[in-house]
């Protein structure tokens, strides 16, 4: 015998419960040692995913259309595979970005946009009430069920309203109460509830641990195991198409197919969903025993549904007893008052859980992303300025609570007795599966544009509430039943339920198809012709590429501002405490000694940034830090700008690289003009030894003649005079060797005078010929002579020409074959230049040492013992001379054959001009 | 980091797996008014088929990473 007062006691101390858990829960978490950092906490809290739909509805429709309630738990399954991918990716996006819901990740994959986030908060609510009120329904279902034990009764439409009323109110005042001591009981910049999720997953063990003792007690207790239950079961012409239902009335492969299409999407899209998995995830570890964990406890929980579903159908045949409470109804139907009190708890924890939670993210939701961007937005109420705003934060999020719960329960009163449960929860399924495009695009597609987001989601909303929405307020009878049946002004093929002329679906596939067409078609159409931002450009790259970044997110805040300035802003949202809390562990982070010491450089800001979007959203807190700022958007020009800077670096580093080239190139030069320098030091001290070495050896012969001479005075006249004649004679030649030492030196300084004159070069030679004719007379040697007729006058100083002249000459002599010598002296006009050449039949020049014998000191057959016959500086300043004169000297000989000695000078430019004139 | 790499296409392998079996036609396959083990043919096929594809998922996921 059930008492109202007994089933009020039991619920009180169950949501008691809940209080103690999540109490204890948030006083853990504030120690720093959180409970539910571990992956079961995590695991079981995804399993709010099962709520009063599981625990009463499954069975309801297991009851028509047998496994046909399976999908809603397999797409979740499959998901699940691929959230190693997908969640894992939106996890780390949400950290690094401070997501506090799904309605900020979408606004800020989309340039931070308020009027999308705005958009999906909207959708979100209207979408997920149908859903709360179904939880709202079951719960006071069940209620009056119990309360009417032993009695049997379900509730008719029309009877006990009043009371029904009553109990549903109580319910939605209670979980008011106990939502908003927990999920709004401080402003956390991650907005993470951590009692909350620890009552959840309390409440995940009871719900499942409530659903199996009915599931035992039905298959154990009231029939003998599954094999009695499914034989009998087959045995009633009645129940048996359920074991095979596929092709049935009711169960299609393509409605299969869809429900677990929209159910892989609920899994992530849902509200709460996205809450418990990405929000409150503590560590993207957690997963790995997750993606298990939670399709085994579905599995688990799902394992009695048909048991039950079939075991009511046996035992209460031919009753109007509604499927959606057979959970409850059969320990009742069996006086099993225990079992039925539990399973009663398990549905109020199933249903609980949900509401708490989807109210939570909503809340959360509607303050930061519909109604703070808006309060910010409206300057009379000069909110920006406002010292301390977290106490508003607070109270917007309690009234956003009390207000979608208390419409939640209007949704109900409207239109919760039209729909079995499982219908109702489609309803908003397919609501959240709009946005799946623009998250997951927003995730894997770069081009998405914010246009093509607010489209895409705008379209699909709006077919969703004609296919699935209209319909039901129709069959609710707020709207006229001949808008279902006919169509809009009798236009069948506008038809909500066949639209275009779509038919022969169920009604969630037909919604599926038209509106994913719409929402899909829309999203990614206009986006391929829309243009994105620069600032959303570049938060679409950090969302698509957020694996492979390193280091802190997006946008780089331009501008000026204090870093008081972003505390004293950070605490007007957060409370002044929190904020200096946060300015100094920042500060700390970074080895200084207090906040006092920080600059407000671009990272400060970004971070000020992310705490204040844990608090009032991305889209708000982007608006607060630009006021504070003054920072001009990243226009165009900007863009130009950087682009241009980029190209000016290009070019800067093209400069670079040519100037190191040409720096090479010097360094190369340099060390070559090194290497001839050393080269040429090198040669002079070998000139200076050579020299010093030169003039010792007249001197040596001077010095010894001189000893003879002045030891033996006793030397005859002869003897004396040979030794003076030698004295003379070295002397000479030092005295020679000198001049010519200090003419080379001269000559190579560049010091040397020059008189240049017009000389016809033939004067010259003559002059010459002449004055070494004797030389060559004395040595019998014959000397022939080609002058031209016409003058060859040439630029030049006639001493030093002759010199040159001299100099060849008497080197013919010197090295002409002594008997039948003969020397050629050939004087030539050859284009442009004069050619002298003296050749004789001498022993000529090995070809080895026919450059040699122009360096300083060098004769040809130079060896220690041959007497040397000159200097060695004569035709190194021969060809000193030539080469001044802008000529050239050389040698052409063969050993044996005699050699020929040729110069070169340039024809006088004067003369060259006129022609030579004779 | 070898192991690691795997785990993506085996876990998309899996995923195609998943879709293999919880669909037409394998679906088809068995649904049949037939008992085995005192079990419905579909019940049994589902939740086996569940049940093999988190054990397999568990395999793959949960395991320490390598190094």
């Amino acid at each position: 015998m059930f008492k109202g007062w007994v089933i009020a006691v039991a619920s009180l101390a169950y949501i008691g419960l809940l209080f103690a858990i999540a109490y204890y829960a948030d006083r853990r978490a504030d120690q720093g040692r959180s409970i539910i950092a571990n992956p079961y906490f995590y695991s079981l809290s995804l399993a709010v995913y099962a709520t009063a739909w599981t625990f009463y509805g499954s069975v309801g429709r297991a009851a028509s259309d047998g496994v046909g309630f399976l999908p809603i738990y397999l797409g979740p399954t499959l998901m699940i595979v691929l959230w190693w991918f997908v969640v894992r990716k939106m996890i780390r996006i949400t950290k690094l970005n401070r997501i506090t819901s799904l309605a900020d990740f979408i606004s800020s994959r989309y340039g931070k946009s308020a009027l999308l986030g705005g958009l999906v908060t909207v959708i979100a609510v209207v979408g997920i009430l149908p859903y709360i009120s179904l939880q709202l329904k079951a719960i006071s279902t069940s209620f009056q069920i119990l309360l009417q034990y032993p009695e049997m009764v379900i509730p008719r439409k029309s009877s006990a309203v009043a009371a029904m009323q009553d109990t549903a109110f109580f319910i939605t005042l209670l979980l008011v109460f106990f939502t908003v001591i927990f999920g709004t009981r401080h402003l956390d910049a991650a907005e993470r509830h951590e009692g909350m999720v620890a009552a959840i997953a309390f409440e995940s063990l009871v719900k499942l641990v409530s659903f199996t003792v009915v599931g035992l007690f039905v298959t154990f207790g009231v029939f003998n195991g599954f094999g009695d239950l499914f034989s009998r079961a087959q045995a009633d012409a009645l129940i048996a198409p359920l074991l095979s239902p596929f092709g049935g009335p009711a169960v299609s492969y393509a409605n299969w197919a869809w429900l677990t299409v929209l159910s892989m999407l609920a899994i992530i899209f849902l509200p709460r969903q996205f809450q418990v998995a990405v929000i409150e995830n503590v560590d993207e570890k957690h997963l790995r025993k997750a993606v298990w964990l939670f399709p085994a406890y579905m599995l688990a929980i799902n394992i009695f549904v048909l048991p039950i579903a079939l075991g009511g159908l046996l035992s209460l045949p031919h009753t109007n007893i509604d499927a959606d409470t057979f959970v409850l109804i059969l320990p009742m139907a069996f006086k099993h008052e225990g079992v039925a009190l539990f399973a009663f708890v398990g549905g109020l924890s199933a249903a609980t859980g949900m509401v708490i939670f989807e109210t939570i993210a909503l809340s959360t939701m509607v303050c930061n992303d519909l109604v703070m961007p808006l309060l910010l937005r409206l300057k009379a109420l000069r909110l920006a300025e406002r010292s301390d705003l977290s106490w508003l934060l607070l109270m917007i999020r309690r009234a956003a609570i009390v207000i979608i719960l208390f419409l939640g329960y209007i949704y109900y009163l409207v239109a919760g007795e039209a729909y079995a449960l499982v219908s109702i929860g489609l309803v908003s399924f397919a609501a959240v599966a709009q946005f799946a495009p623009v998250a997951l695009g927003g995730m894997y597609w770069k081009g998405g544009t914010r246009e093509g987001a607010l489209t895409g989601l705008l379209a699909g909303f709006v077919v969703w509430g004609y296919t699935l929405v209209l319909p039901a307020l129709a069959k609710s009878g707020w709207l006229p039943n001949e808008l279902i049946e006919y169509g809009p002004f009798g236009m069948t093929l506008l038809k909500p339920v066949e639209l275009f002329g779509l038919s022969g679906l169920d009604q969630i596939t037909h919604a599926m198809i038209w509106s994913m067409i719409a929402n899909i078609g829309c999203y990614v159409g206009v986006s391929l012709f829309s243009r994105q931002s620069a600032f959303e450009h570049s938060q679409a790259t950090m969302f698509v590429e957020v694996f492979t970044q390193t280091g802190e997110p997006g946008h780089v805040w331009r501008g000026r501002v204090s870093a008081s300035a972003l505390q004293t802003l950070l605490g007007r949202f957060l409370g002044p405490a929190r904020a200096a809390e946060l300015f100094s562990t920042y500060a700390r982070d970074r080895g200084l000694a207090s906040a006092d010491e920080l600059n407000a450089d671009a990272m400060l800001v970004q971070f000020a940034e992310r705490q204040l979007a844990g608090a009032i959203g991305a889209a708000s807190a982007r608006t607060m830090v630009a006021t504070i700022m003054q920072e001009e958007p990243l226009g165009i020009d900007e863009v130009m700008n950087i682009i241009d800077e980029t190209s000016q670096v290009i070019a800067y580093s093209h400069r670079l690289e040519t100037q190191q080239q040409e720096l090479q190139q010097v360094t190369n030069s340099l060390q070559a003009a090194n290497r001839r320098l050393q080269e040429v030091d090198r040669m002079k001290d070998d000139f200076i030894s050579t020299v010093t070495h030169e003039l010792r050896t007249p001197l040596t012969s001077i010095r010894a003649c001189s000893e003879i001479l002045a030891d033996n005075p006793d030397l005859d006249l002869h003897e004396r005079q040979r030794f003076l004649v030698l004295i003379i004679k070295e002397s000479e030649r030092l005295t020679r060797l000198i001049n010519q030492v200090l003419d080379l030196a001269k000559l190579e300084s560049g010091l040397a005078e020059w008189h240049n004159e017009a000389l016809d070069l033939r004067e010259v030679v003559n002059e010459a010929i002449n004055a070494t004719t004797p030389l060559f007379n004395g040595r019998g040697i014959t000397l022939d002579m080609h002058l031209p007729d016409a003058a060859m006058t040439v630029q030049g100083d006639r001493d030093r020409i002759m010199q040159v002249l001299l100099n060849l000459l008497s080197n013919a002599a010197k090295f002409c074959a002594t008997a039948a010598g003969e020397v050629e002296v050939r004087l030539i006009l050859e284009g442009s230049n004069v050619r002298v050449s003296i050749s004789d039949n001498g022993i000529g020049i090995d070809s080895a040492d026919q450059e040699l014998i122009f360096e300083k000191f060098r004769q040809a057959g130079d060896t220690p013992k041959a007497k040397p016959q000159g200097t060695g500086l004569g035709l190194p300043i021969c060809r000193q001379i030539i080469g001044h004169l802008g000529g050239r000297l050389w040698v052409e000989s063969r050993l044996g054959y005699g050699s020929v000695f040729s110069f070169v000078l340039p024809v006088n430019p004067a003369d060259a001009e006129t022609g030579i004139s004779p | 980091m070898h192991k690691k790499a795997s785990r993506g296409p085996r876990l998309l392998s899996l995923f195609a797996l998943g879709v293999l079996l919880f669909n037409y036609p394998l679906l088809a396959l068995f649904n049949l008014p037939r008992m085995i083990f005192g079990v419905p043919v579909l019940y049994a096929y589902l939740f086996i088929a569940w049940a093999l594809l988190i054990f397999l998922v568990a395999r793959v996921v949960d395991r320490p990473d390598p190094g």
